[in-house]
């Protein structure tokens, strides 16, 4: 692996398994009374979030600690982040403070590339804008796995607002390095200008796919985009993109349902779909952690061999 | 102090020829002319050209001075081979009156690397709202013939309509950014395969192509002069050529860096790569070369906009747009235009010394090198490559796009009105 991750794009398919096998080993360690391991005893993970994100931020705060790692929260919500100055001053603040990893959660597409061309340590792109989110792409693809057995072959429909998500792009990247098959519905105005260049199938019609899906990832649609006329209405965007109960039963009985969260119940997802047994939707939150665990781990070199170093 | 110019070759065609300057304007020209009092400066066969001449330049003063001033952006223009510039008006305050038109005018009398002609605003305080005062900054001392909200887009079909009529009266030309602003809200790059992949709002070409279309055919009606800034598409070459083939009197310009530089550049999410309009793809590219070797765009303009560290050194989103252009533009257009044989030397002086000099009617620059004609003159040693240094650049700013690359032309020297502004690629 490199030194970062910043983009799924930067894993190669044996960086990938690699993770998913080591989060495997760490998801063994949760299920221990005493779920601590001293791998990263002296080692400083910092969570520098210019963006709430109360459930990414817990996820990698516990994942680190779990590794022994020292954490620091630098929440720098609040304070002027409309000049980059911040961003390179507080990055310097932070190299002084000796961090090992920063984990970044910025609003602005690429700052945690920027960020990384100012810091000595590992940086991980914990969401950055409409850009990438790859340890969400890692959990889900860790969460296909235990479900399904494997993530090659697998034919996964991502549904809602690809345009301005970070999980799809990050989803669409590692899902194709990974073999599976994926094609995204949503309505024209939520898909990018350039999509077709993507390892991805499109298609505008959501009923039409589900039959085949194994694996149906929905999206977080924000109500704002209304405004901004992408669709006319959140009723007539439930009714053709939404997932309702009536549109899961065509699901084959494997299928599995996955949202990355927070979600907006009634909009793309009903919450007896949310709730039932196809729903990974809390096993991905526990899945989180483990997954975060690794590549905090590979990261920061551990004993493997097969880590480290610069790439 | 009259100067005699040896060993150059005027549009850098035939044998080398002497020339004379006195009294700031050329006075001979001819072989083994004698010393006599003039001091001698060897051109070492230089290529001899008209100064050049940037209808579009941000010189950052008034407000900025930390970004650019008069001095210093003049400076930077006479070392990239610039007898003229024309200041751009989007400065604080905007030069919307007469008042600060000439002061940016004299700023630029009193700096004395090249002269300044400022654009004043077509709209006050660029609010695209009510017309400036244009008559009034056309009968100023700084004679303001180019109108431009540069920056913003004149976006009122109506507004843009009556100002195209009302600058008839003074020979005026209003050059417009044109940027649909409903189609580039929050726009961050071109819009197509690079931008989906990396997640930044996109800026389509059709933004730029439907105020340059609705332009062209309201100019036409009204009669007027249309002069269209920094054309990035393949589509708006394609628009402008249409509007010439019905011969309506509209212009055009391209920017250097636009000659060559492409989106997938934004893939590295370094500010300095962030302009306005933004970085095309490799086809627009191929399209604007074209439309410059064919003469569809009239002219090379620079769009030359100098910013502050903190400005650049940000988060790609939080960056201001724009690109140093004065020291490197000859160089760029000699990459990509004239040693490809797109364009000879002495379409090179049309490009970016007569014909910007005559669409911003621009007295006593853009003239040809004949007896008679002032002596506003630049001297380009062909084989000088030399590679861009960010840090030792005239411009008070770093944000050049061409850091490290190797350019294949240097300015050798510059004359305005008969006195060296540069000599050996120095401040004289
Ligand atoms: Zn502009």
């Amino acid at each position: 692996m490199s030194r970062h991750l910043l983009s799924a794009a930067d894993l190669t398919r044996e960086d990938a398994l690699l993770v998913l096998d080591t989060a495997e080993e760490m998801a063994l360690v949760e299920e221990r009374t005493v779920k601590k391991l001293p791998t990263l005893r002296g080692r400083t993970v910092v969570n520098l979030f210019f963006e709430d994100s109360t459930r990414t931020r817990t996820s990698f705060e516990l994942a680190a600690k779990r590794l022994s790692a020292d954490v620091i929260n630098f929440s720098a919500k609040g304070s002027s982040v409309s000049k980059g100055e911040t961003l390179k001053d507080t990055a310097l603040t932070l190299e002084a403070m000796g961090a090992d990893a920063i984990v970044i959660r910025h609003a602005w597409s690429g700052a945690p590339v920027n960020l990384a061309r100012w810091v000595h340590g590992s940086v991980v792109n914990a969401g950055d804008g409409t850009h990438e989110h790859p340890t969400q792409a890692l959990l889900d693809a860790f969460t296909m796995r235990r479900r399904l057995g494997r993530v090659e072959g697998l034919k996964v429909t991502i549904v809602g607002d690809v345009l301005h998500s970070r999980v799809a792009r990050s989803n669409v990247l590692l899902l194709s390095t990974l073999g599976a098959d994926v094609t995204l519905v949503a309505p024209p105005t939520l898909l990018p200008v350039g999509v077709e260049s993507w390892p991805a199938q499109v298609s505008y019609d959501l009923d039409a796919v589900l039959a085949k899906s194994d694996v149906v990832m929905m999206l977080r649609v924000q109500r704002e985009r209304m405004g901004a006329a992408y669709f006319p209405s959140q009723r007539e965007y439930a009714r053709r993109y939404g997932l309702d109960v009536r549109r899961a039963s065509a699901l084959h009985d494997d299928a599995v349902v996955m949202h990355p969260g927070p979600m907006v119940r009634g909009m793309e997802i009903a919450p007896e779909v949310a709730d039932g047994v196809r729903s990974t939707i809390v096993e991905q939150v526990r899945n989180g952690v483990s997954v975060r665990m690794a590549v905090l781990y590979l990261l920061l070199g551990g004993a493997s061999p097969a880590i480290g170093g610069d790439a | 102090m009259n100067y005699l110019v040896r060993d150059v070759r005027p549009y850098g065609e035939g044998e080398p020829v002497d020339v004379r300057l006195v009294d700031g304007a050329i006075a001979e020209i001819g072989t083994g002319l004698s010393d006599g009092d003039s001091r001698v400066y060897a051109g070492g066969g230089a290529v001899l050209l008209p100064g050049l001449v940037d209808l579009h330049t941000h010189l950052r003063e008034p407000g900025r001075e930390d970004a650019e001033t008069v001095e210093t952006g003049t400076l930077a223009a006479a070392l990239g081979g610039f007898t003229a510039v024309h200041a751009m008006a989007n400065t604080d305050p905007v030069a919307d009156t007469a008042g600060v038109v000439e002061q940016v005018w004299r700023l630029g009398q009193e700096a004395g690397h090249c002269d300044v002609a400022p654009v004043g605003a077509v709209t006050v305080g660029l609010r695209g709202e009510q017309m400036a005062e244009l008559g009034t900054m056309a009968d100023s001392a700084a004679r303001v013939r180019v109108f431009s909200d540069d920056g913003t887009c004149v976006s009122d079909a109506s507004l843009m309509r009556r100002a195209l009529e009302y600058v008839k009266a003074f020979d005026g030309v209003i050059a417009q950014h044109a940027q649909e602003p409903r189609l580039t809200v929050g726009a961050q790059m071109n819009e197509g395969v690079v931008s989906s992949r990396l997640g930044l709002t996109g800026w389509p070409a059709v933004a730029e192509e439907a105020v340059i279309a609705r332009d062209c055919l309201l100019a036409a009606h009204v009669g007027s002069r249309l002069h269209v800034c920094h054309v990035s598409t393949a589509g708006s070459v394609e628009l402008i050529r249409w509007a010439k083939s019905k011969g309506w009197d509209v212009t055009a310009e391209v920017t250097p860096h636009h000659l060559v530089l492409t989106d997938d550049l934004a893939a590295s999410y370094d500010p300095v790569f962030k302009v306005n309009p933004p970085l095309r793809t490799a086809a627009d590219v191929a399209a604007l070369r074209a439309g410059l070797a064919d003469g569809t765009i009239d002219c090379v303009a620079t769009d030359n906009a100098p910013h502050a560290l903190e400005d650049k050194e940000a988060e790609w989103g939080a960056a201001l747009p724009g690109m140093t252009g004065l020291e490197t533009a000859l160089g760029i257009v000699a990459e990509t235009m004239v040693l490809p044989g797109r364009l000879t030397w002495r379409q090179v002086a049309e490009r970016l010394s007569s014909t910007p000099a005559r669409i911003g009617r621009l007295e006593g620059h853009g003239r040809p090198l004949a007896v008679g004609e002032p002596a506003n003159l630049c001297l380009v040693d062909e084989a000088a490559p030399w590679t861009v240094d960010a840090a030792t650049m005239a411009t008070r700013s770093r944000n050049t796009p061409f850091a490290g690359r190797s350019l294949p032309v240097g300015v050798r020297a510059t004359f305005l009105r008969g006195t060296p502004t540069v000599l050996d690629g120095a401040p004289a």
